[in-house]
């Protein structure tokens, strides 16, 4: 990378990322006295999937029955790989930020009893609000600043990052901060899902880059209905969805728990399937328009009327976005484990919360409120130890540093990765010899990227992006291959049972080697 | 994607430049923005919802609109309605009520979690549509 440096700043705190984590990474490190930056990629405000989809909330009221009902029902289902304490400390820490939300003036619908509801978030009037809330409490925002790479002292200390600013003419940008929190977000592979191009990877592979480890990376293959023409991927109307195949005949799929697996296969198998909200009651439809106008805009721009007309649907990857895999997290402050690294929202497992299942938005928007609380106010406990700011140095190096002669197909490593992480025969449909063949491909490519993919200005990113999306696509299938059995999402047709010996969490890291190792289990398993 | 950028309606604040997290307009030599970077749309209609004056239109295509269609002719969008649906949705503008005031997502959340069976993937369910597919 050879811009030149045309902004210098330095920080308390600096925050990768500025989605609903990061935004409340930096208004909690603020307000815990520490001078913050945030620096987004985007726009602070529209970047990332919650600004663009909106989400539920995992939000109870504390109501000790309640919430033990809530925790008992996730566990059900979550695979064994969840932590009772971590979602008792989530849904507190959610319901008490969002009550300071609602004091924000949000504006939260009341229902007919004269109750405000608060379970539910539309996603650019909350961003523009947590937007707004960052500045006043005294947040520098640095939005078209995507971050390339981290900056550490010798012994490893995460001290700040660098990277472009795109949008005034493409120099180099460095901030040196006390610590770091990385809310980049998880990695949804350029699948063209519902405001999901923003998350590539990057913060996973920077982190990785200074020896964070990984967990929960299997459970990486969530997709989402879409209509064929887009990729809007809203999947609560579905509820009231039957299903058709291309000549107009009912589909029997079941539920909406087995519908979606059941369509899957029949459009790996190249098969349409079409949608219809025949199960919508008429009295519900201008609720659900309301509630969801991100899912119906699309329809009526293409003058479809869902309710009376099937429309056809594809799967489109949102990858560890709505998957549950990412940065492991050491601490209840959200630590990685390098030090002055905190992680928050979805470049962190979710696994603690959700476990082997999607925590859709209402998990996963929940744990961006209660992780990024945590990781904003750890880093500035962290940073006001100050400890070894002043020599640090760049820790970029795949995509960005290559070790021979630099060319920039960038494009086509991107295509060389979706080929084998996007189609549902690879990775929803996962087998041992599937993946081994993916890993063959993806390991070349690793070692291809990291000798030459590099890139100039807005071609930097594109590299480093690319990059970062090899790098995810070999934690999640070197984790898959590990996971030798099927559990929650993580489906292996060759190992269709779950193993009780694999009731644990599995972890994952390194770039030029990657490895796995089982986590020691903390009781016996059952 | 995004199709149209109406020259009539623009007024220069330069505010889908500064949103679009994709960063797909670039300011043109008069001012008004230009669509730079179109395969770098991701169809969040973002850049719709925080337009001013309505002058954007987001096809719901996930590709750029083929030549002639419907999504790229500014007239026939105007005259429909068709530019600045979201942004009256969301209740974004002067004297309009805030959208996330109608929602009414418990309602739907509810009844999700009231069905017999929880909404996730679970291996019970997996096995039954793998195996046989049910009646």
């Amino acid at each position: 990378m050879t811009a030149e440096v045309t902004l210098l700043r330095h920080a308390d705190v600096l925050v990768l990322g500025g989605g609903p984590a990061g935004a409340w990474a930096a208004i909690a490190a603020a307000e815990a006295g520490a001078d913050v930056v945030l620096a987004d990629k985007g726009y602070c405000g529209t970047s990332g999937s919650a600004a663009a989809g909106g989400n539920n909330l995992w939000y109870l009221p504390p109501d000790p029955a309640l919430r033990e009902a809530a925790m008992d029902a996730r566990e059900a289902i979550a695979g064994r790989l969840t932590e009772r304490r971590w979602m008792e400390r989530v849904i507190e820490e959610t319901y008490h930020q969002i009550g300071r939300l609602a004091g924000w003036g949000y504006p939260f619908p009341v229902d007919e009893g004269g109750v405000e509801r608060r379970g539910s978030l539309q996603g650019p009037e909350y961003m523009r609000r947590m937007r707004r809330k960052a500045h006043r409490s005294g947040v520098r925002i640095l939005d078209h600043h995507p971050a390339l790479e981290l900056l550490a002292t010798p012994d490893g200390t995460a001290v700040g990052a660098a990277g472009i600013r795109r949008q005034d003419g493409g120099g180099r940008w460095e901030v040196r901060a006390g610590a770091v929190v990385l809310a980049t977000g998880g990695c949804a592979f350029l699948s063209g899902a519902f405001g999901l191009d923003v998350d590539t990877g990057d913060g996973h592979l920077m982190a990785a880059e200074l020896g964070a480890e990984l967990s929960g990376m299997e459970f990486s293959n969530a997709y989402a209905l879409s209509p064929a023409y887009g990729a809007h991927t809203k999947g609560l109307m579905m509820q009231f969805a039957s299903y058709y195949d291309e000549a107009g005949r009912p589909l029997e799929l079941g539920d909406m728990g087995t519908a979606r697996q059941a369509v899957a296969r029949l459009l790996a198998d190249g098969r349409q399937v079409l949608a219809r909200l025949d199960q919508a009651p008429p009295g519900l439809r201008e609720a659900m328009r309301r509630s969801q106008p991100n899912y119906f805009l699309p329809l009526d721009k293409a003058g479809i009327d869902p309710f009376t007309q099937a429309y056809p649907v594809r799967l489109v990857m949102e990858g560890t976005v709505r998957g549950t895999g990412g940065l492991r997290v050491v601490g209840e402050d959200c630590a990685t484990t390098v030090p002055g690294l905190y992680a928050a929202g979805d470049v962190a497992t979710r696994e603690l919360i959700t476990g082997s299942v999607s925590g859709g938005g209402s998990h996963n928007g929940a744990w961006a409120i209660s992780s990024g609380t945590w990781a904003g106010a750890a880093a500035a406990a962290f940073a006001t130890r100050g400890e070894g700011r002043a020599r640090s140095r760049p820790a970029g190096r795949a995509g960005l540093r290559p070790h021979g002669p630099a060319t920039g197909a960038a494009a086509e490593v991107v295509r060389a990765v979706q080929d084998e992480v996007l189609p549902l025969d690879r990775n929803y449909f996962r087998t041992a010899a599937g993946l081994r063949r993916s890993l063959t491909s993806l390991d070349r490519l690793w070692t291809d990227v990291a000798a030459h993919l590099s890139g100039e200005g807005r071609g930097a990113l594109r590299a480093r992006q690319a990059a970062a999306m090899v790098a995810h696509g070999r934690w999640m299938y070197r984790a898959a291959l590990a996971r030798a059995e099927s559990r929650g999402m993580h489906q292996r047709l060759d190992r269709p049972e779950a193993d009780p010996r694999l009731a644990r969490r599995i972890h994952v890291g390194g770039l030029d080697e990657v490895w796995t190792a089982p986590e020691e289990p903390k009781e016996a398993v059952a | 994607m995004i199709e149209v950028v109406s020259q009539d309606r623009c007024v220069k604040c330069d505010v889908c430049v500064k949103v679009c997290p994709m960063d797909v307009f670039a300011l043109g030599p008069d001012g008004i923005p230009v669509i730079a970077r179109q395969d770098d749309c991701q169809t969040c209609f973002m850049c719709e919802a925080h337009c001013p004056v309505d002058a954007l239109f987001v096809a719901p295509l996930s590709g750029p609109a083929p030549a002639g269609s419907p999504y790229t002719d500014e007239a026939a969008l105007l005259e429909a309605g068709a530019m600045g649906r979201y942004r009256a949705v969301l209740g974004w503008g002067g004297g309009r009520t805030p959208g996330s005031r109608l929602d009414q997502n418990h309602v739907f959340t509810a009844r999700l979690a009231a069905g017999s069976q929880p909404a996730e993937e679970t291996p019970a369910g997996r096995r039954r549509v793998s195996g046989e597919p049910s009646a």
